[in-house]
Parts: structure tokens; sequence; C-alpha cells
């Protein structure tokens, strides 16, 4: 039998690459009429496409032919294409933030400021999804971010008077003191292995919560203040820290009562004993509470065929009931501020609380992923990574090693001509370093 | 008749020296070329000057020279004592064999792992001192502020892993030193360590100088035990070679590495070469 497949197969593989095809060079009608058709890198998995048709999708009352696109090039090349032939088949983009700026920055995403009335979409996020302009130019859809967790008999360390889901990184520093000084250990711990993600604590959370910008106050009096705090945090984080990749394992085994990391990398720790774990919002600095979202959002082509039917699917996506159906199908995060109702494990129900009370704060920051690097980006972690090793493992000034890093930065940006990014105030030609601390 | 005789062993070498030639020589020549360019293509000492420049270079290469200085003197004693046990040949030699000899049958990753259990904080080493009372508390021995911790517990975890390559090549150097040397030496009343060092080394030089060469080689290529026990709290050349190649995504400046570790590797086995020499009789 599975011979007499064999034809039937390549028969589907060639319809879908004539589908593709035709919808690439805007050719001939690719959904029935009255279809909205979604053309998304998120949920590109099959498992994650077949939820989202079957249960995300399931409950909307017009019909959407959701096709996925890899990560690459595929979904912008899609809109550049149709946009240069004048016409188009897609009428609504999935997309993370940073390959719908470059659409948007093209002039290839309708203004979406009409739908906005209708929606509770976080303030913060939907500033990120102007891109400097005063046009909505992609709505936010869904999130994953950074959280921290600690045990929960850390808690009576707290300083006096510290509430846990506003914290400052100062208040940080002084409860790890507190818990040194009852336990004899150093239990405060960040992912500072070679697997973590310490170099995002920089770029989205300590940076912009210290200095308000991360590249532009790289290394000014504002950035060296926050190495700095860190240096002096240090000697009440657990010196293995430079070994941990996901902190879910140290909180488990004790090693670590305090922690920030991704979402993804604590779910098992609040899984395994949410008894014994509490998930909050990152603390504040003086520029306020900066973390980093992972922005997934949806945009509407300036060609698509069927803009009213895309706008429904928008207000389908982010009504609270379907942002609950979606964070329990396929675990990203709400973007509303309303209460999303979906059964969920207690874990997941930890860390989703944590999420909402951070991207409602009042006094919330969100610092957005490197944009514009290109082939870069690892070159452009690496200098947040060596800035750490030079500072706090090697004891170097830090005055003196940002000093020294800054043109490797500087040089990132002029060989990429990327521009700064939020919450670095946009710049015209590649983003200009901050120094002179 | 006689020129196809001649042909023979160059028949019989050609495959070998083809697939060295294809998956060794080529590569190596690649990576070289690779080295002198910059990321555009044209020939330049820009990648070497980058390699040169990272601050990281300066601990990547003293941290991994120190390991090699340290763990190579430790691997050979235990390896000349453990085949010395195995060559004895007593009861339950072949069992003692398949202990010394189990660590060659995991992967370094796997090993830095099981290390990682063994001195984690809260890991086995900890938890067995403090419940024999020797501790109160658990020792941090995988401290990043602790340069010659993270030292010390690389060493002993690659003394663990890597000393039974050494060993199985000096057993087979043991047992090819004829038994009249050693007995003929006891007769005149050689104490043990006489016989070590007038007769057995002498005798064991061809297989040392292999097992040296091997060691070396492999000490300077170490990688997964250091990234798992010491993580960011060091770094080796080989994690180098790896960052730049995936995360800075800049294949010039890593061949840079590569080149850097093929040249202390060439450099180290003259100088093992020159310090051991071989007598040509004996040469097996």
């Amino acid at each position: 039998m599975p011979s007499s497949m064999g034809p039937r197969r390549r028969a589907v593989g060639l319809a879908m690459a004539v589908a593709i095809g035709a919808s690439l060079t805007g050719g001939a009608a690719l959904g029935q009429g009255g279809s909205v058709v979604m053309l998304s890198t998120q949920l590109a998995p099959e498992a994650e496409a077949q939820k989202m048709r079957d249960q995300i999708l399931g409950g909307f009352a017009g019909s959407v032919d959701f096709v996925t696109a890899d990560p690459g090039s595929v979904l912008i090349d899609t809109v550049r294409v149709e946009a240069q032939a004048g016409s188009g088949e897609v009428s609504l983009l999935g997309g993370l933030h940073g390959e719908l700026s470059t659409l948007g920055a093209e002039g290839l995403l309708m203004d979406l400021s009409d739908v906005v009335a209708d929606l509770d979409v976080s303030p913060g996020l939907l500033e990120l999804g102007k891109l400097g302009t005063d046009q909505q130019l992609y709505i936010p859809w869904m999130q994953a971010t950074y959280v921290m967790v600690a045990r929960r008999d850390a808690l009576e360390h707290l300083p006096a008077g510290a509430d846990i889901n506003a914290l400052t990184w100062a208040q940080v520093t002084e409860w790890g003191a507190n818990l040194q000084a009852a336990t004899g250990e150093r239990l405060l711990g960040f992912p500072a292995g070679a697997d973590g993600l310490i170099h995002r604590f920089f770029q989205g959370f300590a940076y912009p919560a210290f200095t308000g910008g991360v590249n532009t106050h790289f290394a000014d009096a504002s950035g060296v203040a926050m190495w700095e705090w860190l240096k002096e945090t240090w000697q009440y984080v657990n010196p293995q820290s430079t070994t941990y990749g996901f902190m879910q394992e140290p909180l488990l085994s004790g090693e670590v009562a305090v922690a920030w990391d991704h979402t993804a990398r604590l779910i098992e720790a609040l899984r395994t004993s949410p008894d014994d774990f509490v998930a909050f919002p990152v603390p504040a600095g003086p520029e306020g509470r900066a973390f980093m979202p992972v922005v997934a959002g949806l945009a509407i082509p300036a060609t698509a065929p069927d803009p009213e039917g895309a706008k429904a699917v928008i207000r389908h996506l982010l009504d609270p009931a379907t942002q609950g159906i979606t964070l329990q199908q396929v675990s990203f995060f709400p973007v509303v501020t309303s209460e999303v109702q979906a059964e969920l494990d207690a874990g997941t129900q930890a860390e989703l609380d944590a999420v909402s009370a951070q991207i409602s704060a009042a006094d919330a920051l969100p610092a957005l992923l490197p944009i514009g690097l290109a082939d870069q980006g690892g070159a452009y972690n690496d200098v947040f990574k060596s800035a750490l090793a030079q500072i706090i493992v090697e004891g170097g000034d830090p005055a003196t090693v940002l000093a020294g890093l800054a043109p490797t930065l500087q040089g990132i940006f002029d060989a990429t001509g990327a521009p700064c990014w939020s919450p670095d105030p946009p710049s015209d030609g590649p983003c200009q370093v901050g120094t002179g601390g | 008749m006689t020129k196809r005789r001649n042909l023979a062993p160059w028949l019989l070498v050609l495959p070998s020296a083809l697939y060295l030639a294809v998956f060794f020589a080529t590569p190596m020549a690649q990576s070289f070329a690779l080295a002198l360019q910059d990321s555009a293509g044209s020939w330049s000492l820009e990648s070497v000057q980058l390699m040169l420049g990272d601050p990281d270079f300066g601990r990547a290469v003293s941290a991994t020279l120190t390991l090699l200085v340290l763990v190579i003197p430790i691997q050979l004693a235990l390896a000349l004592a453990m085949a010395i046990v195995i060559n004895k040949r007593l009861r339950g030699t072949s069992l003692w064999l398949y202990c010394y000899a189990l660590p060659l049958a995991i992967s370094e990753l796997a090993a830095g792992i099981v290390w990682v259990s063994i001195f984690t904080q809260r890991g086995w080493l900890n938890s067995i001192l403090q419940s024999l009372g020797i501790l109160d508390r658990g020792v941090i021995w995988m401290s990043g502020e602790s340069y010659w911790m993270l030292i010390g517990i690389i060493v002993v975890a690659e003394a663990w892993r890597a000393t039974s390559i050494m060993m199985i090549i000096l057993v087979a150097g043991l047992q090819s030193i004829p038994d009249e040397y050693l007995e003929a030496a006891e007769v005149y009343g050689a104490s043990l360590w006489q016989r070590i060092r007038r007769v057995i080394l002498p005798m064991l030089r061809p297989s040392l100088q292999v097992a040296l060469i091997l060691r070396v080689i492999l000490a300077i290529q170490v990688f997964a035990t250091a990234v798992a026990l010491a993580g960011t709290g060091l770094t080796v050349m080989s994690q180098q070679a790896l960052d730049w190649a995936n995360d800075i995504d800049n294949d010039n400046v890593a061949a840079a590495w590569a080149g850097l570790m093929l040249v202390i590797s060439l450099t180290a086995t003259v100088g093992i070469l020159w310090l051991l020499p071989v007598r040509e009789e004996q040469r097996q």
C-alpha cells in the first residue's frame, strides 16, 4: 500500500508548491472567495500550525487559510513581491517584531489604528507596533518573555516593605544580602553559563532599567553605574552561576533561591513543585521596569485583497478567550491586559500571572530584541558576554572594560548599518554607541 | 615482474593515503587558507589579528596550556602505574583492565555531565563529605571566581576520562618487553624502582612517545569537560574556535584558532620526538 501512496503524495506536494508559487507571484487565486489568507512565520511547526487551524482559529466565524513560512526571508520576500506586482493574495501576516518592522520601514504595511479601539492590548506593547511612527503598523499578537522565580521560603528574607510584584533591582541586592546573612549562602542566580541567556539580561533588562536605553548608554555614566550595581550584587550571586544554562535546575536543587531567566527555562521548576516556587515580575531600575518581550505581531500588507476580513481575524485572535486558548495550546503568553480564561497547569498559571503583572505594570518599559543586525547578532551578544567575563569573572574596572568594548560594538553597527531600536531613541544612520562613562 | 613487486607496497598504501589527502590534508589546507583571508575573501592577516586582539585570547591559550602542563604528568604517572598492575597478571587482572578502560567507552560530553553531577554544589561529592561530617556546608567547586579550583576539577575529570588511552598503549609496550630482562635485573638485586627506571622506562620509550603525542594533541583540543565544569568561568581554545564559527559567525577567525591549535600540536609533537628519541632497533 505505501508504494501506491507515492504518486498521490507527490501530487499534493506539487499542488502545494504551485499554491505557494502562486501566492509569491500574486497570480492565480489561492483561497475561495471569503477566505482570508494568513501567512505566518509563527506557529509554523506542523503540530502548532494544526492547533492554530483547529483550536485557535476554530471559533472564528469566517474562513482563514493559514499558510506557514519558515523563519528567514520568505515572509518579507512574499510581501515585497506582491507590492511590486501591485496586487496580492495575502491579507494577514503573522511575524516577529523584527520581520514586521522591516516591512513597516519599507511602507508595505497598512495603518491599523482603527482596529486598536476594539482591543485591550497592553499600551506598552502597542507602542512597539507603531515602529516609531504615529501609525499602528502591526498589532501585538502573543509573546514570550523573561521573569523572576524564587523559592517560597526565600520570601521571608525580602527587604522590609518590599512588594514582590513591584521590586527594584536595588531591593534584589538587599534581598541577596539578607539571604546570605540568614543562610550563609549566596542564593541569587543568573544563567551566565555557556548555554545561558545572560546577554538578554543586559540587553533587555539591566541596561534599559538603569539607563533607559541599551546601545546609546553602553559605556556612559549610567551604563557604568549598572555594572557597578551588578558587581556589588554579584557578592550575593552563587558563583556557580557561570555554569548555569537553564535556571530551573539550580532552583530545583536548591543551589539558588532567586533567579531570572526565560519563561521556557523556568517552567519545569514551577511545574514540578508549584507549592515551593513563586514567579513574579522583573524588578525595576531608575528608568523603569524594563523587560524584553519576544513579541509576535499581526499586520496587514498594503496589497491585501481582504483587509476587512483580516481585521476580523485580528479581533478574534486578540479576544481574551482566544488568547487563553493560544496560551493553553501553544504556550505563548497573552498580550491583552484583561484576564484570560483557560485551564492551565499550576506552573503555566504562575508564569502567566507574573507576565501579566509585568506587562501591565505602571512603569513597564519594553525593550526590543536586536533588529537589523543580520548575521552579526552573535557578535553583538558576544560583546555583552565579554563585558561580563571581564568585569565580573576577571574583576575588571567597568568604565575601562566598557570603553575597551565600545569600538567593537560600534563596528557591528557600522558594518550592518543597523539603526538604534527601542528603548534607544531612533537614529538616522547606524546606531551610535554611548561612551564617556 | 620486478616492477610489479615494487608497485605492491604503494598500492597498499594508496587507499589510506587517499583517505588522508581527502579528509585531512585538504580540509587542513582549506582551513589555513580561510585563516589567512578576511571575511570578504581576500588575502589578509585580519582574521589572525582579530583572534590575537580578542579579549578572550590570553585567557583561552593560558587555560589550555595550564591544563596540559598539569594533566599530562599526572596521567603519565597514573597510566604507568595502572599498566604495571595489569602487566603483573595478578588474579582478576581482566576485571581491572575493564574497570580502567571503562572511561574510554564514555563520550567527552557525557563524562563532563557525570562530573558536573559530582562537583555541583548540591552534588555527590559535597553530599558524601557532608554526610561523613567532614564539611558543614558544601564547597562551591565550580565557582567562576576561583580559577585554580576550576583548573583543579577539570584536571581531575580529564585524568579520569583520558588516562586509560595512555594505559592501553603502555600495557601493549610492557607486554613486548621480554621477561628475561626483568628476571636478570631481579637476579642482580635491582629494586622495583630500579627496575622501572633502568629497564622498564627505557624499553618502553617507543610506547611512551606514542602515548604522549596522542595525549598532548588531545589535551590541546580539550573542550566538553572544560565547558561543562567551568562554563564561562574560564575558556579554552577549542571553545573559542566554536564560538567564532557558531555564535559570531566568522569562519575565518575560527579557522585561525584551528590553525593555532594545529601549530601548537605540531610543535609539541616535534618536542616530544626530540626529548624522547627512539633508537632504530627499538622501533616495532
